[in-house]
C-alpha cells in the first residue's frame, strides 16, 4: 500500500503562459500540451516522495500559475 | 554617429548604450532601484522610461491595454512606419493568432529532437579549438550554435551567419542610433526571404519557412508581408539572444573556477545552473509604447513615451531575489523573467535552454578548466541584446 497522497497539484489555464518550468521540474507531475501549455497530471495527486518537487514548481512558475491545495 | 553627452544622473538621463552601462550595468539598477526605481529620459524621441523593480517591469508586461508591442526597441528616432514582425510586435487581439501557429515547433517534444544534433555541432565547435589551448569563446563556439540551429529549423544555409549576424546587428545595435540601418537590413531580410519563399513555392518541405507558408487562416494562407515578417523575428530572436546567454555563461565560468569545478563535480546541479546563469545574465530587454496615460508606481507616463522593459534588471532586484547580486548554482526557488513575462513570453525558451545547457555540458566536458586570457579585453554588444562579443579564454 502507497501512503495517502495529502496534496494535489493544479495549474491555472488562464495564467499559464508555457514557460514548462513546472515540467521540467516534475515530468511526474505535469503534462505539455501541443502549444507548450501545462496541465497536471491525472487528477493532480502528489504522492509524498514528490511533494517538496510540487513545492518547488509552484515557486519557479514566472505566471504563479500553479496551485498547491490539501486534498480532501 | 551621433555625438553623445556623458550621462550625468541616471535618473532622469539613462541611457541604455552608454559605455558604463554596457560595462558593467548592475551597480547602475541598484542604485537607481533605492533611490529612482522609474528613471527617466528624454534622450529618446517622445522620453522614454526605465523601471528597474521587478514588481513594475511585471506590471507593465501584463498591462496590454495601457502599453502596446508595436515598438518593441527604444531608438534616438523612432522607426517608421513601424516595422511589423508578428508575433512580437502585436498586440491582443491579434497577438494570439499569429503566436499559436508557431508554438509546436518550438514545444519540449520538438526541442529534445533536436538535442543529438546540437550536442554534436558543439562537439565539431570544440574539435576545431581544443588543441589550440585558447579561442573566442563567443565567435569561435558560442555564436555558432543558435545560428546554425535556428537556420536548420528554417530551411536556410547554416554557412550564412555572417549574413545573418549583420542583419541583426544593424536592426539590433546600430539601428539604435541609426535608422538608416534598420531600413537596410529590413530591405535585405525581406528580399532574402521573398526568394525562400519563392523557392518554396512548388515544393514541399518541412522547414519553418514553408511551415509559415503553408498555414491557413479562414481558408487563406498568410499575406507573404506577415510571412516575412514572422521570419525575420524567428531569425532576429534565435541567434544573438542564445549566443548572448552561452557567452556570459562561460565568462561568469571562466571567472569563477569554484563554480566551474561545482558544475564538472556535480553534473545534475546543471538544471538549477542554466535557471541561475538565465536569471543573473538575462541577455534581453525589450520595449513597450505608451498607449494610454497611465501611472505605474506613482510615475505618470504619456501616450507615446517609450519604457525600456529590462527583465534582466527585474531579475537583479532584491525584493525578490535574496543575495540578487550573487550566482547561486543551487538557487531552489527563481522566478526569473529572463524569456519575459505574460502574453509574448518568449516562443523559443525551450530551445534556449536547451541550447544554453548543451553548450555548457559538452564544453565541461572536454574544457573542465579555463580562464579568460585578459578580463579587460572582453567586450559586450549593446541596447537589445547584452552578451560577449569578445571572449578569448585559455586552457594550458
Ligand atoms: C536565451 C535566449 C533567449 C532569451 C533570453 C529570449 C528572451 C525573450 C523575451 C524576453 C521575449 C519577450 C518579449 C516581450 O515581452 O516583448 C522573447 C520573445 C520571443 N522570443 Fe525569445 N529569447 C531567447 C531565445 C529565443 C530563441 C532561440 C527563439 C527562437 C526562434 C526566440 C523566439 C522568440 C519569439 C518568436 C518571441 C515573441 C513571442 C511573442 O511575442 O509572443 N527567442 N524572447
Ligand atoms: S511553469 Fe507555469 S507558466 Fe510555465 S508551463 Fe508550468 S504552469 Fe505554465
Amino acid at each position: 500500500m502507497s501512503e495517502p497522497k495529502k496534496f494535489k497539484v493544479h495549474v491555472e489555464t488562464a495564467l499559464c503562459q508555457g514557460h514548462n518550468r513546472c515540467y521540467s521540474i516534475a515530468p511526474e507531475l505535469f503534462e505539455v500540451d501541443d502549444l507548450g501549455n501545462a496541465r497536471a497530471r491525472g487528477d493532480g495527486a502528489v504522492p509524498p516522495q514528490l511533494e517538496e518537487k510540487a513545492r518547488l514548481t509552484v515557486k519557479n512558475c514566472p505566471e504563479h500559475a500553479i496551485r498547491m491545495t490539501a486534498k480532501n | 554617429m551621433s555625438t553623445k553627452q556623458p550621462v550625468k544622473d541616471w535618473a532622469t538621463d539613462f541611457d541604455h548604450t552608454d559605455p558604463a552601462w554596457n560595462n558593467d550595468p548592475y551597480p547602475i539598477w541598484d542604485d537607481l532601484r533605492k533611490r529612482c526605481p522609474m528613471a527617466r529620459s528624454e534622450r529618446f524621441e517622445d522620453g522614454a522610461f526605465f523601471p528597474s523593480r521587478y514588481a513594475d517591469v511585471r506590471e507593465i508586461s501584463y498591462d496590454t491595454e495601457h502599453f502596446s508591442s508595436r515598438r518593441v526597441i527604444v531608438r534616438e528616432k523612432k522607426f517608421n512606419p513601424v516595422m511589423p514582425a508578428p508575433p512580437i510586435t502585436s498586440d491582443p487581439p491579434e497577438h494570439r493568432p499569429a503566436r499559436m501557429p508557431l508554438l509546436p515547433a518550438f514545444n519540449p517534444k520538438a526541442i529534445e529532437k533536436l538535442t543529438p544534433g546540437t550536442r554534436a555541432l558543439c562537439n565539431r565547435l570544440i574539435d576545431g579549438v581544443i588543441d589550440k589551448g585558447s579561442c573566442d569563446a563567443a565567435t569561435d563556439y558560442a555564436q555558432h550554435i543558435p545560428t546554425r540551429v535556428i537556420a536548420n529549423m528554417l530551411g536556410m544555409d547554416e554557412e550564412d551567419g555572417d549574413r545573418y549576424r549583420r542583419w541583426i546587428k544593424m536592426a539590433l545595435e546600430e539601428g539604435i542610433h541609426d535608422n538608416s540601418k534598420v531600413t537596410e537590413s529590413l530591405k535585405e531580410m525581406t528580399i532574402y526571404f521573398g526568394q525562400e519563399l519563392a523557392k518554396r513555392s512548388d515544393m514541399p518541405g518541412d522547414d519553418l519557412i514553408s511551415f509559415m507558408r503553408d498555414q491557413r487562416v479562414d481558408g487563406q494562407p498568410l499575406p507573404p508581408e506577415k510571412i516575412i515578417g514572422t521570419l525575420r523575428l524567428l531569425l532576429i530572436a534565435g541567434i544573438d539572444t542564445t549566443w548572448s546567454a552561452i557567452g556570459a555563461s562561460l565568462w561568469h565560468l571562466a571567472k569563477n573556477p569554484q563554480d566551474t569545478a561545482r558544475l564538472v563535480a556535480e553534473p545534475a546541479l546543471m538544471d538549477t545552473a542554466v535557471e541561475e546563469l538565465l536569471r543573473a545574465y538575462a541577455p534581453v530587454t525589450m520595449a513597450r509604447e505608451v498607449k494610454k496615460d497611465v501611472t505605474i508606481n506613482g510615475c505618470p507616463m504619456k501616450a507615446g513615451a517609450m519604457v525600456l522593459l529590462s527583465f534582466p534588471a527585474a531579475n537583479r532586484d532584491p525584493e525578490m531575489f535574496p543575495d540578487a547580486d550573487k550566482v547561486l548554482l543551487d538557487r531552489q526557488e527563481n522566478r526569473h523573467a529572463a524569456f519575459g513575462l505574460g502574453i509574448h513570453r518568449c516562443i523559443g525558451s525551450n530551445l534556449a535552454r536547451m541550447e544554453l545547457r548543451v553548450a555548457l555540458e559538452e564544453w565541461l566536458k572536454r574544457i573542465p578548466q579555463f580562464r579568460l586570457e585578459n578580463p579587460a579585453g572582453v567586450t559586450w554588444s549593446e541596447g537589445t541584446v547584452r552578451g560577449p562579443r569578445t571572449l578569448r579564454v585559455v586552457w594550458k
